[in-house]
């Protein structure tokens, strides 16, 4: 595949940028979930999966394979057809000791049962003062696939991050999968898990602490994926590759591009980022979700609210178009940010201060 | 199987495998992919083959069934089990001609019926339970007239359901879970969530186990096991399976209980719990107080089936109707549907008919959908109390003395129960900002250190009562 060959170009000009172990060892996203929830359930017997498919079908993207068979139908539970129905028992299993992981076969199935993610656990430790806790982890992909049409490719990250009470996590790299997912599923409040169906297939170098059954990443902390001085690039998930091949072109035309992986949507990581922007002056913000009231307003927000007097160009947003997201492949590649869209933001924000 | 087939039938049936295999991918993760395996032979389970699935709606003809030789003795082998066939058009009425009987045992006026089976109660048991109804109900009724008073924001009755609270909280064992509505704090009162306890709640002081943080009677109490009342309708139904769940794969012995009403009933949540509870062989008893209100919307444009006990057998679960105004029938139904659950992994339905007595609320003025004349018949008639009393005292268990002993006693508790939560300070400033997570994030810390100082450098725009 053309993109998967550049990405790994891509990857191992950052890979030569940071310090990673001498590992070369590469794994794929969807190897990394499966090792991370393998290895959760196997130390931890309060940890249990749920959801459709999960079992028998060996999970709709195969992402639970081989855990029915390792551990059991009563540890990996193949649900009936109710969002409500099984989001409502893992709540109800949370309150009573059990570790759930429940599996939305995408997150736009999330919405019919957002009541019991919202009332039922984020609020629950508040309103109970602390006598109620939840530790669930809601799975599963989000946002764009290829071609699944309006209502099976919206961004659920800026609906989820807005809520006190839930953690809001978007893994991009096998490494980011494998110690977000533990630490999600170790931590005793309600983890929201955005996955990226199109990111199950992609292969990453791992390192040899990233294959160690106790890894864990910690929980609301950016990654600064690659380091440069004139333009800082905010993204998570997908568009983390998309901002690296960015990074690249750029770099072929003079500029020097700061990338960084938020990791971690809620808590969110501005002391990263604005520590970013008052090195380089300039922000642009990626996300593949719609344009209002996403994710990238509210880091420009928090940019222009903590670091106005350090800009030199006025914050740039790349999102989604603000419409469903259309099915004919022209017209989804038009509604989503592509790399050209992140190059050019970029120059603007360098070529504005002059 | 494909012998079976003739060659024309197989044609069309092999294009039409074709077309479903051409939707198969696993890329195309939408809800064509949920198909039911059939509960075929054992080997079809594990290797989901449609060919296999298509053929098992095919007609088979056994080669004999009893001793019938007549063609006409056709069975279908179906997923779930033998499916016999009927020439006639025959539709299942909406209704059974009679509606589900209703298993009691006091009459109206607190007599035992002479066949009635009950589980008996002793001595003990009994004059607790009926001076918690008495508890309950003068709980309520100075909580209403606090609120009326204007000292309490909020309040909610339990008025005319003081049976159903005590009879079941009685027949439970502490280590059972609750997962109420939000009119059964009865429950907690039986297992002696104190007066003073209610009060600091309704209040929202700092002795509030809930720190201020909701409304009047969202009561919770970990130590007694009775989950933190949520406002939203039916949610704690599933939330209760899932509780089921955990106590079942810990080996406890102990259930799930969850209350709700009957406009709960109408809750997509209802449904999939009740579903997914039977699927799951959960110890969940769901007690449906059938009260024949929600708010103003009566049981008439609330379901058109009888009522909520016939529900049951749609999912698969024993169910039960149980005069709910009958101390010793709720009891009885409790005890025995907590029995089967435990002892044998499955759900119950308990559909208890009551009335509310009571508002929906404080906000609420029921006389305006409701002839006050109901109100008082089913007061007066049906009523719990009096009801159980003459049935306790028939046993020379109690006397008028008793009574007037036990109502001027929490009386006086109540009134001081209540000058004490007023007089109790407020919860803290760093109660806004606890128990959002486990452990408070930076962005909330950094948001107290602002409060704070915006509050000591404008303490005229801040109420006082709120200690820091």
């Amino acid at each position: 595949m053309d993109f998967e060959q550049s990405l790994r170009r891509t990857r191992s000009a950052s890979v030569s940028a940071r310090s990673y172990a001498a590992g070369s060892k590469e794994m794929t996203v969807r190897d990394a979930l499966n090792s991370a929830i393998d290895e959760e359930m196997s130390a931890d017997p309060k940890v249990f999966v749920m959801g459709e498919e999960v079992g028998q079908y060996q999970g709709a993207y195969k992402i639970t394979k081989g855990l029915l068979e390792k551990y059991g139908p009563e540890r990996v539970y193949d649900t009936p057809i109710t969002e409500a129905g099984f989001t409502g028992i893992g709540v109800g299993a949370a309150y009573a000791g059990l570790k759930p992981v429940v599996e939305f076969m995408t997150f736009n199935f999330s919405m019919q049962a957002i009541d019991h993610i919202i009332n039922s656990a984020a609020k629950s430790n508040y309103m109970s003062a602390g006598q109620i806790n939840v530790p669930i982890v809601f799975r599963g992909p989000n946002g764009a696939a290829a071609g699944v049409g309006a209502q099976h490719s919206q961004c659920y990250a800026a609906w989820y991050a807005s809520v006190p009470g839930l953690k809001v996590l978007a893994p991009y790299s096998a490494e980011d999968a494998r110690g977000l997912l533990k630490a999600a599923i170790r931590d005793p409040d309600p983890v929201v898990f955005l996955e990226n169906e199109l990111l199950y297939g992609e292969s990453f170098p791992i390192s040899e602490e990233a294959l160690d059954s106790s890894f864990c990443l910690p929980i609301g902390k950016a990654k600064i994926e690659r380091q440069g001085k004139d333009v800082t690039i905010v993204t998570f998930s997908k568009m983390v590759g998309f901002a690296l091949k960015a990074a690249e072109k750029l770099a072929e035309e003079g500029i020097s591009a700061e990338v960084i992986n938020l990791r971690s949507i809620r808590p969110l990581d501005r002391a990263t980022i604005n520590a970013s922007v008052r090195k380089t002056s300039r922000l642009v913000t990626v996300e593949e979700g719609f344009p209002q009231h996403g994710v990238c307003a509210e880091i420009c927000a928090s940019v222009v609210e903590e670091s106005f007097s350090y800009l030199d160009a006025p914050v740039e947003r790349i999102a989604g178009a603000d419409v469903p997201m259309p099915y004919a492949a022209n017209l989804e590649r038009l509604a989503l940010p592509q790399v050209e869209d992140i190059v050019r933001a970029a120059k603007r924000a360098c070529y504005r201060s002059k | 199987m494909a012998q079976h087939l003739k060659s024309s039938s197989k044609s069309i049936l092999l294009n039409i495998l074709r077309h479903n295999i051409g939707f198969s991918s696993p890329s195309h993760a939408s809800r064509h992919l949920r198909h039911n395996l059939p509960h075929g032979p054992p080997s079809t389970r594990l290797s989901p083959n449609p060919i296999t699935r298509y053929c098992s709606t095919m007609v088979d003809t056994l080669s004999s069934i009893g001793s019938h030789e007549d063609t006409n003795s056709q069975v279908m082998d179906f997923p779930g089990g033998k499916v016999s066939f009927t020439p006639e058009i025959q539709f299942i009425s909406e209704s059974n001609d009679e509606r589900v009987p209703c298993y009691r045992v006091l009459d109206d006026n607190g007599q035992k019926l002479t066949n009635s089976r009950f589980v008996p109660v002793s001595e003990e048991v009994a004059v607790k339970m009926y001076s918690d109804m008495v508890t309950l109900q003068m709980m309520d009724s100075i909580f209403y007239e606090a609120q009326r008073q204007g000292r309490l924001s909020f309040y909610a009755t339990a008025f005319g359901e003081e049976a159903i609270n005590i009879a079941s909280a009685a027949a439970l064992s502490p280590q059972d879970v609750i997962f109420p509505q939000y009119r059964e704090p009865g429950v907690l009162l039986w297992r002696g969530f104190t007066l003073q306890e209610f009060a600091n709640q309704c209040f929202g002081n700092k002795s509030d186990y809930g720190k201020g943080r909701q409304m009047p009677v969202h009561y919770g109490s970990n130590k007694l096991n009775y989950f933190t009342v949520s406002a939203t309708i039916a949610t704690q139904l599933p939330n209760a399976v899932g509780a089921a769940y955990s106590l079942k794969m810990d080996g406890k012995d102990a259930c799930a209980v969850t209350f709700f009403g009957d406009g709960g009933s109408s809750e997509g949540d209802f449904h999939a719990a009740l579903n997914f509870a039977a699927v799951m062989e959960a110890p969940v008893l769901f007690i449906c107080r059938n009260n024949g209100w929600a708010i103003s919307t009566p049981t008439s444009d609330q379901f058109r089936s009888d009522g909520v006990v016939v529900k049951g057998r749609a999912y698969g679960i024993r169910s039960i109707r149980v005069d709910g105004n009958d101390a010793l029938a709720m009891y009885s139904a409790v005890h025995e549907a907590r029995e089967m659950a435990i002892r044998e992994h499955r759900p119950i339905l308990i559909e208890a008919l009551t009335y509310r007595v009571g508002h929906h609320s404080t906000s609420d003025d029921s006389t305006r959908y409701r002839s006050a004349d109901e109100i008082e018949w089913w007061n007066k008639a049906r009523n719990p109390l009096s009801r159980f009393r003459t049935w306790v005292e028939s046993n020379g268990w109690w006397s008028d003395e008793a009574e007037s002993d036990l109502r001027s006693r929490i009386k006086k508790e109540m009134l001081e129960a209540i000058r004490v939560a007023e007089k109790t300070k407020k919860p803290n400033l760093n109660h806004m900002f606890s128990d959002v997570y486990d452990v408070p994030p930076l962005n909330l810390r950094e948001q107290e250190v602002l409060v704070r100082k915006s509050v000591k450098s404008h303490p005229q725009d801040y109420p006082s009562d709120v200690p820091l």
